[in-house]
């Protein structure tokens, strides 16, 4: 790691204050899971880190007149194990399971879920989020197995975040906070596909910091599915997130987001469509998988993971609606 | 504070250390080359095999992924601080050799950490519950099969301990 | 001369017990301490600069400034200007500082400039590198072509299986000084802790005898730990230049994955006949492999299988821009029982004849053809072959499908050189000293038991001392002739140190010497347990003299004398479950069935086997190099993406070894090895099987599982 001053602000405003306008002025430190690897592989070298886990206000899991609250600092295990959580949101309770290591459950937060950067082999070795090398494109050019299969690019990383696509599916609303004010943001608008190496990948400013996420209490059906070769610790090849607004026994609307197969949680209006107005059954379920990934655009390397996400979707589907496979 | 070396007091094992730091500085690294606490391994380096497992305020993390100058005011157990206790091993540690869950035994103190904290609040698990509970450590040897076997033996010894 | 053979498997009280590892408690506290753990007093640290290409020419390096960085004590360059890199990460300059940020933080100081060069790192595609590629001669036995022509049935696969990493969890390296009296201390993580002395001392030209080796832990070797390698060899020069300071230096993850040890690669064409009742005839093979930039690693193929009437073969070694291979697990045996196994199983699926039968008609083709059937059926009865196994194509509705498959395995396993020595001491302490090692087999527990066994003691009245060549020389940990070298060599010498004491507590006791036993703490007349004395009491006839005896176990004498010997079979089989929507494979349980020899210790020998199979496991579902062939580099250099399996990824296994009277008679035999080879064949086979199509090339990984089942070409 290249040397950094090190602060642990007491509040919001003072935390605040000590971050720059660049990327490279300052950065946020909450579980660490992400930022102290990156620094450790140069590919982040802040020239200051703010440790945010003192600020009070950033923390805890609540119930609110529009749903829940959940505290930018509250860890992936205070997720996963929130009784308000489980009774509303279930997409939110297994996408916390799925971080299969419980001492990354323990330090990883929300919040860094949802900020962090990718995995892509070749951003970690310092190539840029369009990774680039002598005039070719890497990842297209390149072993692109774990990469993109929805989008055109430039981008081809994809969005390592397991809130995001259930956040997307139930229509959260991400805070941020900056010395001049608050925003608020769509957690769907959040997430953005860089054009460039110098852009990032959600739409956070180097002076802000991500303070909470509010998740509507709708009463949709929701469930997060996740394909993931090894039950310990390891990267999902695919997920799906979906919310159901159910009439009956039919689906009246439905959200439906993957995860793992772009550089954004992708949502997909096509398999919405597909299972608007319908029961979900094992074979409503499929066509909507089949019609998510209808628009895949696989590289070279990852075609496989276009059925993957299939029955992803397929699996998120019935698990939302309660019907056994 | 930094980037140069700062004075700081970690609590480890309820005695305070003194020790001086750079804020980059992992409380991984400065247990191991300052304070002479090595039973925590550097393996991976990047949060993903285990190795490094110790306890802050009770809850299992990696140790190479915390930096020392963050770790300040926190609990911070590692395997020293349980693992034998007037020369007794702790019945983690016991069940370990009882059910030969190790072999080079690089990994064993992070899995026996990891161990003591899922059993701490998982005091009657199932067999399914204890593949679950593990999956942050890594272990190459492949002890797995003797790991689990311990950790079941090891949650009857502690509830033996508490009268239950 | 006393006489050394085993006792009778019926009167042993301390070996073949399921006793605990004696340095069970030591490491499961963390007091355990691995030379990666020591401080020593006024210790620099070092730090690794290496090349980031694949291919290039050193043209200028400038370590002025490095040298100039705060506590920065010495750099060593070992790849001056003109060098030709030949793989990424290899050394270039090392830095010794009084900490390792400043060690670090030098590295980044020193100028390299580099030509880049064109770089090879793929080897799969034998016409893309035929190039750089060696073949050796083509090898011929019977008629090949007319057993093709006569064959029944003719079946032909491609199967491939990638190179990985040893994946160590303790790092290479060293502590090492190296003093102004022209003293070598050195504290490495090897497996060779007597022969790496020599090698140390050669390489820094310093007198063996001047060269002190000491570990007391090892964490992980698997084949990779044997030389001193240029890194410890440096360290020892920095240590020179700083006055003799101790240097500690191991290597970085991100360069421990690539340049510490890897396993070659094997791609094959294999082409198999059979007659109509499923006798094997012919064996065709057009196989390569990479051991990394000087190639190497050649398959030993038809494996177990050996004496197929009629075989051509044709192996070429490719060489690729990348770092090279060490000694894997049993050597060139897992790719080879891979390739032949998986087609072995092919045939049977062509020929729509259960792969058992197959496996079983055929076992006259082996060394070993009563102990393979034996084991077969075994493993068959464990696995319930019977009531599990179906034909290919014909695992059930829905997208979970369930498969079995069959692995085999050889090793040979006969001791290796070494010597013990046993003191007795008059106030009854025992010591066995070995300048062996334990990688975590359990070597000082089994040097405690034969130990115990000899003179009539408990475990806990001997001490083992290993690791430090003070001690009597003891062969490398390699090649699972660890335990029948250190047994051996412990049972002679605690017997000839026996015979010693025999001799002076005689008198006492009022018999001749070689009328004496010792059995249960004491010393007696045989027949005659009244006529005894303790073992302490025993030891204080010896005034104040100490008894020290020597033993040495000759490989080229062992056989005759019956300790240990070589040469034992298995065989695996596995049982898993795809998800065939996600390509998803699941390890339901391994079954498997090993031939051993005398066993010492059960408990630390099932969990040899039960590692052997979980290292199988990984290598079968997950694990592999995986290079970029742009930047030349490997992608996955870290323990992200360079998957192990986890707590919850490997199933059940359960073990059958073959303890028994006649394995017995055959002496201790090493068991490190042959469990490890045959799991990735079982679990390619048990997956060919779940999913109806055989998926060519290992790991099975979703991405594979899906592109053979698609028809994609991975």
């Amino acid at each position: 790691m290249q040397p950094f001053e090190y602060a642990s602000p007491k509040t919001l405003k003072e935390a605040l204050a000590l971050l720059g306008n660049g990327w490279s002025d300052a950065a946020v430190l909450a579980g660490g899971t992400d930022l102290v690897s990156l620094m450790k592989d140069e590919v982040m070298s802040p020239k200051r880190v703010v440790n945010i886990k003192e600020i009070a206000e950033l923390k805890g899991i609540s119930k609110t007149a529009a749903g829940v609250r959940i505290g930018a600092l509250a860890t992936v295990d205070e997720v996963m194990t929130n009784p308000l959580i489980r009774a509303s949101f279930p997409a939110l309770t297994e996408a916390a399971r799925g971080v299969a290591s419980p001492q990354i459950r323990n330090m990883g937060t929300f919040g860094g879920d949802l900020c962090q950067r990718p995995r892509c082999w070749y951003f970690r070795a310092g190539f840029g989020l369009i990774a680039r090398h002598e005039g070719k494109d890497l990842v297209a050019e390149g072993d692109n197995r774990y990469h993109a299969i929805f989008g055109s690019g430039p981008a081809r990383f994809v969005s390592a975040s397991s809130f995001g696509p259930a956040l997307v599916a139930l229509g959260a609303k991400i805070k941020l906070a900056s010395p001049t004010g608050t925003r608020e943001v769509e957690a769907e608008k959040f997430f953005v596909a860089p054009a460039s190496s110098d852009a990032r990948e959600v739409d956070l400013k180097p002076n802000e910091i991500l303070t909470e996420v509010i998740v509507p209490a709708t009463g949709a059906r929701n469930a997060t599915y996740e394909a993931r070769q090894k039950d310990a610790l390891d990267w999902p090849l695919a997920t799906a997130s979906v919310a159901l607004t159910m009439k009956g026994s039919t689906v009246a609307s439905a959200r439906v987001v993957l995860g793992h197969v772009a550089p954004t949680p992708w949502v997909s209006a096509e398999a919405a469509r597909a299972i608007e107005g319908k029961t979900v059954t094992a074979e409503t379920a499929e066509a909507a998988g089949k019609a998510a990934v209808a628009a895949a655009r696989p590289l070279s390397m990852n075609a496989y993971k276009v059925q993957i996400a299939a029955a992803a979707v397929k699996r998120a589907l019935m698990a939302a609606a309660g019907v056994k496979a | 504070m930094g980037p140069g070396a700062v004075a700081i007091t970690l609590t480890i094992n309820g005695k305070p250390m003194k020790v001086s730091v750079e804020p980059r500085e992992t409380l991984l690294d400065v247990m191991r080359n300052k304070l002479d606490l090595t039973g925590a391994k550097r393996v991976c380096d990047r949060g993903t095999c285990g190795a490094c497992s110790v306890l802050v305020n009770g809850k299992v993390m990696y140790g190479c992924t915390i930096l020392a100058i963050d770790a300040q005011g926190k609990q911070i157990t590692t395997i020293e601080g349980f693992a034998l206790s007037g020369g007794r091993p702790h019945p983690v540690v016991q069940a370990f050799v009882n059910n030969d869950a190790q072999q080079c035994g690089y990994c064993t103190p992070g899995f026996v950490v990891a161990a003591k904290a899922f059993l701490d609040a998982n005091p009657n698990p199932t067999y399914e519950q204890v593949k679950d509970g593990l999956g942050g450590n890594l272990c190459r040897c492949g002890t797995y099969v003797g790991v689990r076997q311990a950790v079941l033996e090891a949650a009857k010894a502690m509830k033996g301990g508490r009268n239950a | 001369m006393p006489e050394y053979r085993w006792p009778e498997m019926s009167k042993r009280k301390v070996m073949g017990k399921r006793l605990s590892r004696l340095d069970g408690v030591e490491k499961a506290s963390g007091r355990a301490k691995y030379c990666s753990d020591l401080n020593k007093p006024g210790m620099l640290h070092g730090a690794t600069l290496v090349c980031p290409y694949a291919h290039a020419r050193v043209k200028s390096i400038d370590t002025s400034e490095a040298e100039k960085h705060p506590g920065v004590k010495g750099v060593r360059v070992v790849a001056p200007a003109g060098t030709e890199i030949q793989w990424a990460h290899w050394e270039v300059a090392f830095v010794a500082a009084e900490t390792e940020l400043a060690a670090r933080d030098a590295l980044k100081k020193i100028k390299v400039e580099y030509e880049v060069l064109p770089h090879v790192v793929h080897e799969a595609d034998l016409k893309k590198v035929q190039s750089r590629a060696k073949a050796a001669g083509e090898q011929i036995e019977g008629d090949p072509d007319q057993a093709l022509k006569e064959a029944a049935a003719v079946s032909e696969g491609f199967y491939g299986i990638p190179v990985l990493e040893h994946s160590c969890l303790e790092p290479h390296g060293n502590v090492v000084s190296w003093t102004p009296d022209n003293k070598v201390e050195l504290n490495p993580s090897t497996q060779a802790v007597t022969s790496i002395r020599g090698d140390m001392a050669r390489a820094v030209n310093v007198p063996a005898a001047n060269v002190h080796v000491h570990q007391d832990h090892i964490g992980g070797g698997f084949g990779s730990k044997f030389q001193p390698d240029r890194w410890g060899v440096e360290a020892a020069h920095l240590s020179k230049a700083a006055g003799g300071r101790p240097v500690k230096l191991f290597l970085e993850r991100n360069v421990e994955q690539v340049i510490a040890g890897c396993r070659p690669s094997a791609f094959a064409r294999i082409k198999l006949a059979a007659n109509k009742d499923g006798k094997i005839t012919l064996w065709e093979s057009q196989s390569w492999a990479t051991g990394g930039f000087t190639g190497g690693g050649s398959p030993p193929i038809p494996y177990v299988y050996t004496r197929i009437p009629n075989q051509r073969k044709n192996h070429s070694a490719v060489s690729t821009n990348t770092a090279p291979i060490r000694a894997w697990r049993a050597p060139n045996h897992q790719q080879a029982s891979y390739l032949t196994c998986a087609a072995m199983e092919d045939l049977a699926a062509k020929m729509k004849m259960d792969p058992l039968e197959l496996f079983l008609k055929n076992v006259d083709l082996t060394a070993r053809a009563d102990t393979y059937e034996r084991q077969l059926k075994k493993a068959a009865e464990m696995a319930e072959w019977k009531k599990l196994w179906h034909p290919r194509g014909d695992a059930g509705r829905g997208p979970l499908k369930r498969g079995l498959g069959i692995g085999v395995n050889t090793w040979g396993g006969a001791g290796h050189d070494s010597t013990a020595r046993c003191n007795i001491h008059p106030d009854g302490t025992v010591e066995v000293e070995l300048g062996s090692q334990d990688l975590g087999t359990g070597t000082r527990t089994v040097i405690a038991q034969v130990a115990a066994e000899s003179l009539g003691l408990g475990v806990n009245d001997i001490r083992v001392k290993i690791g430090d060549t003070n001690y009597p020389p003891s062969g490398t940990s390699g090649g699972s002739t660890t335990v029948g070298g250190v047994s051996s060599s412990t049972r002679k010498a605690t017997l000839n140190a026996l015979e010693k004491l025999f001799e002076e507590v005689a008198p006492a006791l009022g018999a001749p010497a070689t009328e004496l036993e010792a059995a249960d703490g004491k010393i007696q007349v045989k027949g005659n347990p009244a006529k005894s004395l303790s073992w302490k009491a025993a030891c204080a006839k010896l005034g104040v003299k100490t008894i020290s005896e020597t033993g040495q176990n000759i490989p080229r004498d062992a056989p005759k004398e019956g300790l240990n010997t070589g040469g034992v079979g298995g065989v695996q089989i596995a049982d898993v479950t795809v998800d065939v929507e996600t390509g998803i494979v699941r390890m339901n349980r391994i079954v498997a069935v090993q031939d051993c020899g005398t066993v010492i210790n059960p408990k630390t020998a099932e969990s040899q086997i039960c590692g052997a199979i979980i290292m199988s496991i990984c290598g079968a579902l997950m694990e592999e190099r995986i290079m970029d062939a742009i930047t030349g580099r490997m992608l996955n250099n870290e323990m992200e993406f360079y998957k192990l399996a986890g707590i919850k990824d490997i199933g059940e296994i359960l073990i059958h070894l073959e303890i028994d009277e006649a394995n017995d008679k055959r002496g201790v035999i090493g068991l490190g090895e042959p469990p490890a080879i045959g799991g990735i064949a079982a679990i390619a086979n048990a997956v060919a099987n779940a999913i109806g199509v055989r998926v060519p090339v290992v790991p099975m990984t979703p991405m594979n599982v899906l592109n053979a089942l698609s028809g994609r070409m991975s």
